[in-house]
C-alpha cells in the first residue's frame, strides 16, 4: 500500500475506535447520571423509583416550612395542586425559596416517601417560573378540571 | 426622540449591512474592484450607525427614559450610574445590540487592517461579515427591538435591573466574551472566502492567524470572568456548574484552541487544510449555537431570563441556514482545497511527529466538545421526545472532561519538544527522564503538606494525580526554554548571562505557547487542589459563636443593618483567626433589592493566592441566629490566575511580529486572480 495512503487508513481505523469508544461511554453516563424530574403526585402514587437520584419540583405550600431551633435542618411540602409532597433538608436554602412560589428540590426518595433533599434550587428572579414546575402545575390543573368535569355526569 | 434616532441609525445599518453582504462579493466575481473595495467603507459606516445606535440606548439608560419598555424593565431612578449603563446589556434586546456592535467593530477592524490582503479574499471576507449581521440586524429590528415604546401610558419607575447584574463582572464579562463568540466570525468569513475562491495555503493561513487567535483571546478571557464572577456574585462558592449556559461559551472555546493549534500545522506545513476550515466553520457554528441555547429560553438555566418561542424559531433558522449552506459550501469546494495540495509538494509526516501531536490534541478537544454537546443537548432531545424531563448533572461532564484534560496534559509535555516531520521516540522520552522524576517526587511528597495532618487518610490521590500532570507540563516547558536559549547563544559563551540575553530572540509565538501551557498547568492546579482541599461548613450561628474550619477560626462578632444606593441589608462582621492571630475581617450581607422585593445573597471573601475565605449569609433563624457558610478554598484564585495566562499566552502570538510584517498584494492578486 502507498505509505501516504496507509497513514491515512491508521488515522481512520484510530479515530473509528475512538469515536466508537466515546459514543459507547456518553450513552452509559447519561443513563447512569440523567436525573428524572418527577411531579409530587408521580411520588406519591409510586410511580416514581425509591432510592434513586431525581428531581421533584413544585409550588411550597403556605405554612409548611419547619425550622429546627439548634441545626440547618428544614422541612416543607411542595405541591403540583393534586398532591403534596414532603422535602426534608438541611443546609441553606436559596435566597429566592419562599412559601407559595416555585422551588425543585434534588434528592432520594425514603421508604416514608419523603424526599431527602441535597439540593435546593428556586426561581432565579421573581417572574421566573422554572419550565418543569409549569408544566406539571398546568398538567395537574388541567386533570383537576377533567375530573370534576366528570363528576358531574 | 433620542431612541427614534437610535431605531432609525439601527436600520441605516442594516441597509449598510445589506449592501456590504452583496456588492463586494459580486464585484469580486466580476472583478469590478470599486465594488470590491465598497465593502471597506460599507464596514466603517455600518460601525458608526451602529455605534449611534447603542449610544442612544445608553442614553436612554441613563436619561431614566422609562417609556421605553426595554429601560422600564431592566433599570430603576436609585440604579448607580455605572449599572445604568451596563444594564444596556442586561438583558436580550441589549445584548443583542451589544452583539452587532461587536460584530460592527470586527468588520470595521478587517476594513481597516487587511491592506496587505488581495482584495478579491479582503472583500469576501467583509462581504460574508455583512451577510452575518443582516441575520442580527433583522433579528434585533424585528422580535427584539430595544427602542420599543410603551405610549402612552409610560411607568414612572422601572423595574430595575435583576440584582445578580448589579455588580462590576457584568459590566465587564459580556463584552470579552462577545468579543470571542463575535470574534469567530472573522475565522468563519475567512474560511467560507477561502472556499468560495477554492484556494487556501499557508499565506491564508497567516494571514486568518492572528484574526483566530484574538478572538481566542478574548474568548479565554471572557469565560475566565465569567466563572470568578460567578464564584464570587453567586454567593455559594462554586466557580463552575456545567451550566448549559457556560457549556455554550465552553463549547466553542475548545473548538477555537483546536483551531489555533490546527492552524498553526496550516501556516508551518501546509497540511490539516480542510480540516482548519470545518474548524473554522464549527467554532462559528457553535456560538450561534449557544446565542440560540441562551436566548430563546430554551433551556432551565440560571442566564435563561428571555423567553420568547418567536426569538427561538428565528435564531434557530439563522443556525440552520449559516450551518447549512457553510457545509454544503464545504462540501462542494473542499476537494478543490484539497486537491490543490498535490500540487505542491507532498505534505507527509510520520507517526511520532509534532504534526501528529497536534493531531492527537485536536482529537481530544473536539471529543471533549462533543460530549459536552451531547450532554447539553441530551436533555433538550429527551423533553422533545417525550422521554421524560432530564438533567445531565457534572457527574457526567467531570467522567468526561477530567481524563480529557489529563491526556491533553501529558500530550501537552511531549508536544513541545517534538518537531515536525519525524520525531525520535527515543530523544522524546531521555528529554522527558528529568521532568517526569520531578513531577512524580512533587506528586508524591507535596500531598503530605497540603493536606491538615499527614495520614493516609487525608492523602489525596487527586492531588497526586493533579500535581503530577500540572509539574509534568511546566518542568517540560522549562526544560525546552532552557535548550532554546542554548541553541541561541554562541557555543564559545555558552553561560547563564549569553542564555539569558537570547531570551529576546525567541519569538512571540513561542513565548506565547510556553505562557499558555503553563497557564493550562496553573489552572489545572487551583481546579485540582480546591476540590480536594476545599473545606465548607454551614452552621448556625448567633454573635459571638466561634466555629473553626480548616484551621480558620472564625467568630460572629455583630449584626448591623445598612442602606445602599437600592437596597438595604443585613450586614454581619465576621473575624477569622489563625493560630489566635487576626487574619481578616468580613462582611458578608443579605441584600434585599427594593424595586424587585428580590433578597441576594453578597458574599466576602478574603482573597489570597493559596486560600481564599469565603463567607455568606444564609437565612436569619430564630432570634439572633443566622444560617452562615464558612469556606476555605484552597488555591481557588490559580483557576482564574491560569485563566489570565492562557489569554496573555494567546496575546503573545497575535503580536508576533511575523505577522505585523505588511506583505505585498501584487504577486498574491495575481494568483488570485487566476483561481477565479
Amino acid at each position: 500500500m502507498h505509505p501516504l495512503r496507509k497513514q491515512r487508513l491508521q488515522l481512520v481505523i484510530l479515530l473509528v475506535v475512538a469515536a466508537a469508544l466515546v459514543i459507547g461511554l456518553v450513552v452509559y453516563m447519561l443513563r447512569e447520571n440523567g436525573n428524572f424530574f418527577y411531579t409530587p403526585a408521580q411520588i406519591i402514587s409510586g410511580e416514581a423509583p425509591q432510592s434513586t437520584f431525581l428531581r421533584a419540583g413544585g409550588m411550597v405550600v403556605d405554612g409548611s416550612v419547619l425550622r429546627s431551633d439548634d441545626s440547618l435542618w428544614v422541612q416543607f411540602k411542595i405541591t403540583d395542586g393534586v398532591e403534596m409532597l414532603t422535602v426534608e433538608h438541611t443546609g441553606i436554602l436559596p435566597d429566592l425559596f419562599a412559601e407559595g412560589e416555585a422551588a425543585i428540590a434534588s434528592g432520594k426518595v425514603d421508604e416514608n416517601l419523603v424526599l431527602q433533599a441535597t439540593q435546593i434550587l428556586a426561581k432565579h428572579d421573581e417572574k421566573y417560573t422554572p419550565p418543569e414546575v409549569a408544566g406539571a402545575m398546568n398538567a395537574a390543573y388541567k386533570a383537576k378540571q377533567e375530573a370534576q368535569g366528570g363528576s358531574y355526569k | 426622540m433620542i431612541a427614534e434616532y437610535g431605531h432609525v441609525a439601527l436600520i441605516i445599518a442594516l441597509c449598510l449591512s445589506i449592501a456590504q453582504a452583496i456588492v463586494p462579493m459580486a464585484g469580486s466575481f466580476a472583478g469590478y474592484r470599486t465594488w470590491m473595495r465598497l465593502g471597506h467603507s460599507l464596514a466603517l459606516g455600518q460601525l458608526v450607525f451602529v455605534a449611534i445606535s447603542f449610544a442612544c440606548l445608553t442614553t436612554a439608560f441613563v436619561q431614566d427614559d422609562f417609556s421605553l419598555q426595554y429601560v422600564a424593565d431592566n433599570s430603576n431612578t436609585l440604579l448607580p450610574t455605572q449599572f445604568k449603563i451596563s444594564a444596556v446589556w442586561g438583558a436580550h434586546e441589549g445584548s443583542l445590540l451589544l452583539w452587532a456592535l461587536i460584530l460592527a467593530v470586527w468588520s470595521a477592524a478587517v476594513a481597516l487592517f487587511s491592506s496587505h490582503l488581495p482584495l478579491v479574499l479582503s472583500s469576501r471576507v467583509l462581504s460574508v461579515l455583512g451577510a452575518i449581521s443582516v441575520g442580527f440586524g433583522l433579528f434585533i429590528l424585528l422580535t427584539s427591538n430595544p427602542f420599543a415604546r410603551i405610549l402612552p401610558f409610560s411607568p414612572t419607575e422601572g423595574g430595575d435591573l435583576n440584582p445578580l447584574l448589579q455588580d462590576f463582572g457584568l459590566i465587564v464579562h459580556p463584552p470579552m466574551l462577545y468579543m470571542g463568540y463575535v470574534g469567530f466570525s472573522v475565522a468563519f468569513a475567512f474560511a467560507v472566502a477561502a472556499l468560495i475562491g477554492g484556494q487556501f495555503d499557508s499565506a491564508w493561513a497567516r494571514w486568518a492567524r492572528p484574526w483566530i487567535n484574538s478572538a481566542w483571546v478574548f474568548l479565554t478571557i471572557g469565560i475566565t470572568l465569567g466563572s470568578w464572577w460567578a464564584y464570587y456574585e453567586l454567593g455559594w462558592g462554586g466557580w463552575w456548574f456545567w451550566d448549559p449556559v457556560e457549556n455554550a461559551s465552553l463549547m466553542p472555546w475548545l473548538v477555537g484552541t483546536a483551531l489555533v493549534h490546527s492552524i498553526s500545522v496550516t501556516e508551518k506545513r501546509g497540511a490539516f487544510r480542510s480540516w482548519t476550515l470545518l474548524l473554522a466553520i464549527l467554532a462559528f457554528s457553535l456560538s450561534l449555537l449557544g446565542t440560540f441555547l441562551v436566548r430563546s429560553g430554551v433551556l432551565t438555566s440560571v442566564h435563561a431570563f428571555a423567553n420568547d418561542p418567536e426569538r427561538g424559531v428565528f435564531i434557530l433558522a439563522f443556525l440552520g441556514l449559516v450551518v447549512g449552506s457553510s457545509l454544503l459550501l464545504f462540501a462542494l469546494r473542499g476537494p478543490v482545497v484539497q486537491r490543490q495540495q498535490g500540487d505542491t509538494e507532498a505534505v507527509s509526516y510520520s507517526g511520532l511527529s509534532r504534526e501528529m501531536m497536534l493531531l492527537l490534541n485536536n482529537v481530544l478537544l473536539i471529543s471533549a466538545m462533543a460530549m459536552i454537546l451531547i450532554g447539553t443537548l441530551y436533555p433538550l432531545i429527551a423533553d422533545v421526545l417525550d422521554l421524560g424531563k432530564i438533567s445531565v448533572g457534572p457527574p457526567y461532564f467531570n467522567f468526561f472532561f477530567v481524563p480529557m484534560s489529563l491526556g491533553l496534559m501529558v500530550a501537552m509535555g511531549f508536544a513541545v519538544f517534538s518537531r515536525w516531520k519525524k520525531t525520535d521516540a527515543n530523544m522524546l522520552l531521555q528529554k522527558g527522564m528529568v521532568p517526569f522524576l520531578i513531577s512524580l517526587s512533587a506528586a508524591l511528597i507535596l500531598p503530605l503538606f497540603l493536606a491538615e495532618s499527614i495520614s493516609w487518610e487525608t492523602y489525596s490521590m487527586t492531588a497526586v494525580i493533579t500535581l503530577g500532570a500540572s509539574f509534568w507540563v511546566v518542568t517540560m516547558s522549562l526544560e525546552d526554554l532552557w535548550q532554546k536559549l542554548d541553541r541561541g547563544s554562541s557555543k564559545a559563551a555558552s553561560n547563564v548571562s549569553s542564555r539569558l540575553k537570547s531570551l529576546t530572540k525567541l519569538p512571540g509565538s513561542y513565548w506565547g505557547m510556553q505562557v499558555a501551557h503553563i497557564g493550562i498547568a496553573v489552572c489545572a492546579l487551583g481546579v485540582g487542589l480546591s476540590s480536594v482541599y476545599d473545606v465548607q461548613k454551614d452552621v448556625r450561628m448567633v454573635p459571638g459563636d466561634r466555629v473553626e474550619v480548616a484551621g480558620y477560626e472564625f467568630t460572629f462578632d455583630n449584626l448591623s443593618f445598612v442602606q445602599g444606593p437600592n437596597f438595604g441589608a443585613s450586614r454581619a462582621q465576621i473575624s477569622a483567626y489563625k493560630n489566635d492571630r487576626l487574619v481578616a475581617v468580613l462582611h458578608p450581607e443579605k441584600r434585599k433589592y427594593e424595586a424587585r422585593n428580590q433578597v441576594m445573597t453578597e458574599a466576602a471573601l478574603d482573597a489570597g493566592l493559596t486560600r481564599d475565605l469565603y463567607v455568606s449569609l444564609g437565612e436569619p433563624l430564630k432570634g439572633d441566629a443566622w444560617a452562615i457558610r464558612l469556606h476555605v478554598k484552597p488555591f481557588v484564585r490559580c483557576i482564574w490566575l491560569g485563566g489570565l495566562m492562557i489569554g496573555l499566552g494567546g496575546l503573545l502570538s497575535v503580536m508576533d511580529k511575523r505577522y505585523r510584517r505588511r506583505r505585498k498584494p501584487s504577486t498574491q492578486s495575481g494568483t488570485e486572480a487566476t483561481a477565479l
